[in-house]
C-alpha cells in the first residue's frame, strides 16, 4: 500500500467521515474516494429507529402526559383544600388557634398540586435519549461515516431545538432529513419546511393572515419567522436581495401550515395539516414572481422556487465545502459544488460526489478543527466501541457546547474554529475522562497502528510512548492534532 | 464520554477510577475466627520516587544523590524521623500519625518482578500478578476473591454495566463481579498531562498551543508570574488543580471506604490515582510530588474516618509500578527507576516500622548504576497481606494468583 493511499484514506475518514475505527483505513486504503462515494448509494435509514415514535405519537404522547398532570394537579389541589379547610373546623371547635384557613388551605392545595404533578413522569426526556443513542451508534457502527457526516451537516442547516420541542427532535432528523439528505434538495426543503417540529419551532403553528377566517377578529396574526429564517438560513442566504415585504408575503403564503392538535384526534395529532381558516387568501408576490395557488400550493411552489435560485446554489455549496474542507474554501471548489447544484436540480448526492472528487478536497492540510460532536463520535470509535450511553454522551457533547439537537439559535451550529478553540481545556477534561474508561479495554500503541494507520506525527508518537499510564496517552492522542484537525 | 464543575445530572457520565466487589461474605476461613476483613488497594500510576517519599536519611550517601532536592530531618521543611535511618516526606502528616500509631508501615526497596522502564507494562506486571507483560485480562486480586470460599455472591443494588467501556483497574479485573461507583467529582486533566499535551502542541500546533497556555494561566489565577515555568520550583506556587486533585483522592478514598464499612457491603476493593511521572521539577519537598503525596495523605485520613469500626479489619495497600532513578536528573525530576515504596496502612496491620533491606546508595549498590536496587520482591509483601488477612493459602497464592512464585514466600508478621 503506497503511503499517499494509505494517507488519501486516513484523510477520508477524519475530513469525509466520522474518523478511523480499527482496521477501516487498510478497508478503504484501495480506493478512498471511491469507497466514499460507494457509502452514499447505501440507504440511510436506520434499522435500530424501528421500535421509536414517530413525531407526531411522541408529541402525543407528551402532550398526553401534560394533560394527565394538570388534571392531578388540580384533583390533588382540590383535596387537600377540603381537608385543610374540614381541619381548620374541627380546631375551631376544639377552641384551637385562630384560624387562616383560606391560606393555609391555598398552601397546602399548592403543595399536593405540585406532589401530584410531579408524580406524572415526563415521557420527553427518555424519547430524546432514545433518539440520540440511535443516531450516535448508527455514526459508530458506519464503515466511514460520510453519509451520516451529510445526514448532520443537513440537520444542523436545517435545525430545530429540543429546547422548544424535545419530543419530536429526533424523529424530526429521521422523518425529514436522513431520506432526503442524499436526494434532491427540493424535497429535502419541503420535507422540513412542512414537518410540525419546524413549523413548532420556528412559531408558524398559529400564523394567521390579517384576513383570514381566524384572522379578521383576532389581534393576533402574522409570524414572519419561519419564512425569514427560510430565506436567511436555508435557501437563499442572508443578504442576496430579498427584502422585507417578501418576508412579509412569504409569511402570509405560509399561514396554515400548522399541525393537528393531539387533544382532538388521537390518531393524526401532532401530524402536518393544512388549516384554511389561518390562511391568508388571495395570490402573493414574492421576489417579484405572483403566486396564486390554492391552499398548501402555494408555499410549495415558493419552496420550489427558492430550492431552485441561484443563490440557493451558492449558499448550500460555500456551507458545505466550509464544513468539510476548510473555513475559507477555496472559491473554485465552491464553485464546483454550486455548478454541479445548479446543473443537476439540486442533486445532493451529486453535489457530495463533486466535492470528493475535487483535488482541492484531498490537497488541503487538515485545518478544520473537528466540533465537540464529531471529535466525540471519533474518539469512541477509535476504541472500538459501538454502544454507547446516551445519557453519558449528550451530558458530554454539552459540557463542550455543542448539546445533541439544541443549538443557540436556528442557525444552527456554527462551524468555524473561532467558535470552537477555546473549548480545548474542556475537551482535554473529558478525553482524560473517557480515556480512564477506556484504558481498561484500549491500547494507544494498538490504537496507533491498527486505527490511525500510523499517519500520526512523531511527536504525538513519541508523547504517548512516554506517557506515565495508558489513560494519560490515550488522553494525548485523543487531543494531538492529528486527532482533532481534519 | 464523560466532562469540572456539573449538575447533578452529568453525574451519569462522570466514572471514577475506582472498583469494588460485589461481595458480602467475609472470607470462610476469616469468618470462622470471627474476622471481617477489608483490603483496599490503590494503584499510584505514573511510578513513585520511593526515596522522595520516604528517604533514607541515615545513608551517607543520600544526600550526595539528590543535594538540594534531598529530605532532610533537618532541612527547612523537617522530613518526619520513623527511625534511625529512614523519614518521611513531611507532606504526609497523617500517615506519620497512624505510623506512630502502629496503624501503618513502609516497605522499601520493594519492586515488582518487572525490569524494563515501560509504564504500561509495569503496570500490567503489578496490577496481572504475572512475572511477565504481555496479554491479560486479569488481577490478582480479583483471582483471590474467586479462589477464596465464599458462602455466595450477591449482588447489591448499584452493579450494573457500564455505557462506555470498563472502569475498572487490572488488579480487580476478572471472572468475580465488579462493582463500580461514580465519584461526584471529574478528576480533571493533571497538571503533568497538560504539560505534556502543552509540549505537544509547542511542536505541531501553534493555535492550539497558545490556548491551553491560556487555559492553564486562567487555572492557576492568584499563581505568580513565572508559574508556567515548568522548571519553578517557588515553594509559594501551588500547582493549578491540585485542590481538586486533592479533593478528588479524599472524595475516591472515601468513597471507597463507606462502601467496605457496610455489613453488607464489598470487603475488596481498588483504585488508581494518576499523577506520579515527575520527569521536570519533581519538587519532592514543596513542589509536585509534595502536593501529591499531601494528596494521598488526605485519602487515607479519608478512608480512616469513612471506615468507622471497620478500620480495625482494614489494610490499605498502596503500589506503583516501579521507582524512580537514584539521582536527580538535569530537570531536577527523576527518571524511570526500579526499587521503591509501599505503603501499608490500617488498623489490622502490625505497623510503625520500616520493612527493608537496605541494598545502599553507592554507584557499586544501585541496580544498573542508575536505581535503588529492588530488594524485597513486592509479591512477598502482596502474598503475606492475602495470606494472614484474608486468609488464602500458599498453594494458591503461589500459583492462580501470582503464578510463578513459588520461590517467593509470603511476608509474616504484617498484620495481626
Amino acid at each position: 500500500m503506497s503511503s499517499s493511499a494509505k494517507g488519501d484514506a486516513v484523510l477520508a475518514l477524519h475530513r469525509f467521515g466520522m474518523g478511523p475505527r480499527p482496521g477501516s483505513i487498510a478497508a478503504i486504503a484501495s480506493d478512498p474516494r471511491g469507497a466514499l462515494i460507494a457509502e452514499l448509494d447505501r440507504p440511510l435509514t436506520l434499522a435500530a429507529a424501528e421500535g421509536l415514535p414517530s413525531s407526531a405519537k411522541a408529541y402525543r404522547t407528551v402532550a398526553d402526559a401534560n394533560a394527565r398532570r394538570t388534571a392531578k394537579a388540580k384533583q390533588a389541589q382540590q383535596q387537600a383544600k377540603k381537608q385543610q379547610v374540614a381541619t381548620a373546623g374541627t380546631a375551631m371547635v376544639e377552641g384551637a388557634s385562630e384560624p387562616q384557613s383560606d391560606k393555609q388551605a391555598q398552601d397546602a392545595g399548592d403543595m399536593a398540586a405540585k406532589k401530584a404533578a410531579d408524580a406524572v413522569p415526563d415521557p420527553g426526556r427518555p424519547i430524546y435519549l432514545q433518539e440520540a443513542k440511535v443516531r450516535i451508534e448508527a455514526a459508530l457502527n458506519a464503515e466511514i461515516g460520510f453519509a451520516e457526516r451529510l445526514v448532520w451537516f443537513w440537520s444542523n442547516h436545517f435545525c430545530i431545538s429540543a429546547n422548544r420541542i424535545q419530543s419530536m427532535s429526533g424523529a424530526y432528523e429521521r422523518e425529514s432529513i436522513r431520506p432526503n439528505a442524499l436526494g434532491l434538495f427540493v424535497d429535502l426543503l419541503q420535507a422540513v419546511e412542512m414537518h410540525p417540529a419546524m413549523l413548532f419551532y420556528l412559531d408558524n403553528l398559529a400564523s394567521m393572515g390579517a384576513n383570514s377566517i381566524a384572522g379578521i377578529n383576532r389581534s393576533r396574526g402574522l409570524n414572519e419567522n419561519l419564512a425569514r429564517e427560510t430565506l436567511e438560513l436555508h435557501t437563499l442566504g442572508v443578504r442576496t436581495g430579498y427584502t422585507q415585504d417578501d418576508v412579509i408575503s412569504f409569511s402570509n403564503v405560509l399561514t396554515g401550515w400548522t399541525l393537528v392538535p393531539p387533544g382532538d384526534n388521537p390518531e393524526h395529532g401532532g401530524e402536518f395539516t393544512f388549516n384554511p381558516r389561518l390562511h391568508e387568501p388571495g395570490g402573493q408576490t414574492v421576489l417579484g414572481k405572483l403566486y396564486d395557488q390554492e391552499g398548501v400550493e402555494q408555499g410549495r411552489a415558493v419552496l420550489r422556487d427558492l430550492a431552485a435560485h441561484p443563490a440557493t446554489a451558492t449558499h448550500v455549496a460555500n456551507k458545505l465545502a466550509c464544513h468539510f474542507i476548510a473555513d475559507t474554501p477555496p472559491p473554485a471548489l465552491v464553485e464546483l459544488m454550486a455548478r454541479t447544484f445548479r446543473d443537476t436540480e439540486g442533486n445532493l448526492k451529486e453535489v457530495a460526489k463533486a466535492m470528493v472528487s475535487s483535488e482541492d478536497s484531498w490537497s488541503l492540510p487538515a485545518t478544520k478543527l473537528k466540533r465537540p460532536s464529531e471529535w466525540g463520535v471519533a474518539m469512541v470509535r477509535s476504541t472500538g466501541i459501538t454502544q454507547i450511553d446516551p445519557t453519558r454522551f449528550t451530558a458530554g457533547q454539552e459540557l463542550l457546547g455543542e448539546p445533541l439537537w439544541r443549538p443557540p439559535s436556528p442557525k444552527g451550529y456554527p462551524d468555524d474554529e473561532a467558535s470552537w478553540i477555546d473549548g480545548i481545556g474542556r475537551r482535554l477534561d473529558i478525553a482524560n475522562n473517557f480515556a480512564e474508561r477506556a484504558a481498561a479495554t484500549a491500547d494507544p500503541h494498538d490504537i496507533i497502528e491498527n486505527v490511525m494507520g500510523s499517519s500520526i506525527s512523531p511527536e504525538v508518537r513519541q508523547a504517548v510512548d512516554r506517557a506515565e499510564s495508558r489513560q494519560q496517552a490515550l488522553a494525548l492522542l485523543f487531543m494531538s492534532a492529528d486527532f482533532q484537525r481534519r | 464520554m464523560s466532562f469540572a464543575n456539573h449538575l447533578p445530572t452529568r453525574r451519569e457520565m462522570l466514572i471514577g477510577s475506582g472498583a469494588l466487589f460485589a461481595w458480602t461474605q467475609m472470607p470462610k476461613i476469616a469468618r470462622a475466627e470471627g474476622r471481617d476483613p477489608r483490603l483496599l488497594v490503590i494503584i499510584l500510576r505514573g511510578a513513585l520516587d520511593g526515596l522522595g517519599a520516604v528517604a533514607p536519611v541515615g545513608d551517607p550517601d543520600w544526600v550526595g544523590l539528590r543535594g538540594e532536592s534531598a529530605l532532610l530531618l533537618d532541612g527547612k521543611t523537617p522530613a518526619l524521623p520513623l527511625d534511625s535511618f529512614f523519614a518521611l516526606n513531611p507532606a504526609m502528616p497523617n500517615l506519620y500519625r497512624l505510623y506512630k500509631k502502629q496503624q501503618a508501615l513502609v516497605v522499601h526497596g520493594t519492586a515488582t518482578p518487572y525490569r524494563e522502564r515501560s509504564h504500561f507494562d509495569g503496570q500490567d506486571v503489578l496490577e496481572s500478578g504475572i512475572s511477565k507483560p504481555g496479554a491479560v485480562s486479569t488481577g490478582w486480586l480479583n483471582r483471590a476473591l474467586v479462589a477464596m470460599e465464599s458462602g455466595g455472591r450477591v449482588d447489591p443494588a448499584g452493579s450494573r454495566v457500564l455505557g462506555v467501556g470498563a472502569v475498572t483497574p487490572l488488579v480487580v479485573r476478572g471472572a468475580a463481579p465488579v462493582m463500580s461507583w461514580v465519584p461526584q467529582k471529574l478528576l480533571p486533566a493533571s497538571a503533568d498531562t497538560q504539560g505534556r499535551l502543552l509540549d505537544l502542541y509547542q511542536h505541531t500546533d501553534p493555535k492550539l498551543a497558545v490556548v491551553l497556555q491560556a487555559r492553564m494561566r486562567l487555572a492557576a489565577l492568584g499563581g505568580l508570574p513565572g508559574m508556567s515555568d515548568p522548571m519553578s520550583e517557588d515553594p509559594t506556587f501551588a500547582p493549578p488543580g491540585i485542590a481538586r486533585v486533592r479533593a478528588y483522592f479524599a472524595e475516591a478514598a472515601a468513597t471507597a471506604a463507606r462502601y467496605l464499612a457496610r455489613p453488607d457491603g464489598p470487603r475488596v476493593g481498588a483504585m488508581g490515582f494518576v499523577g506520579w511521572d515527575t520527569h521536570i521539577a519533581e519538587g519532592a519537598i514543596t513542589g509536585q510530588l509534595a502536593n501529591l503525596l499531601g494528596a494521598l495523605d488526605g485519602a487515607f485520613a479519608a478512608v480512616e474516618t469513612n471506615m468507622g469500626e471497620a478500620w480495625n479489619e482494614t489494610v490499605v495497600a498502596v503500589v506503583t509500578e516501579f521507582g524512580r532513578t537514584a539521582r536527580i536528573n538535569g530537570t531536577n525530576g527523576t527518571d524511570h527507576g526500579t526499587g521503591t515504596v509501599a505503603f501499608l496502612a490500617g488498623g489490622a496491620l502490625r505497623g510503625g516500622r520500616v520493612v527493608a533491606d537496605w541494598p545502599g546508595l553507592k554507584p557499586g549498590q544501585l541496580f544498573e548504576d542508575r536505581d535503588l536496587k529492588p530488594t524485597i520482591d513486592l509479591r512477598a509483601v502482596l502474598k503475606g497481606i492475602l495470606k494472614d488477612h484474608l486468609r488464602l493459602e500458599d498453594r494458591v497464592l503461589a500459583s492462580a494468583i501470582f503464578p510463578d512464585s513459588a520461590d517467593v514466600k509470603p511476608m509474616t508478621g504484617l498484620v495481626g
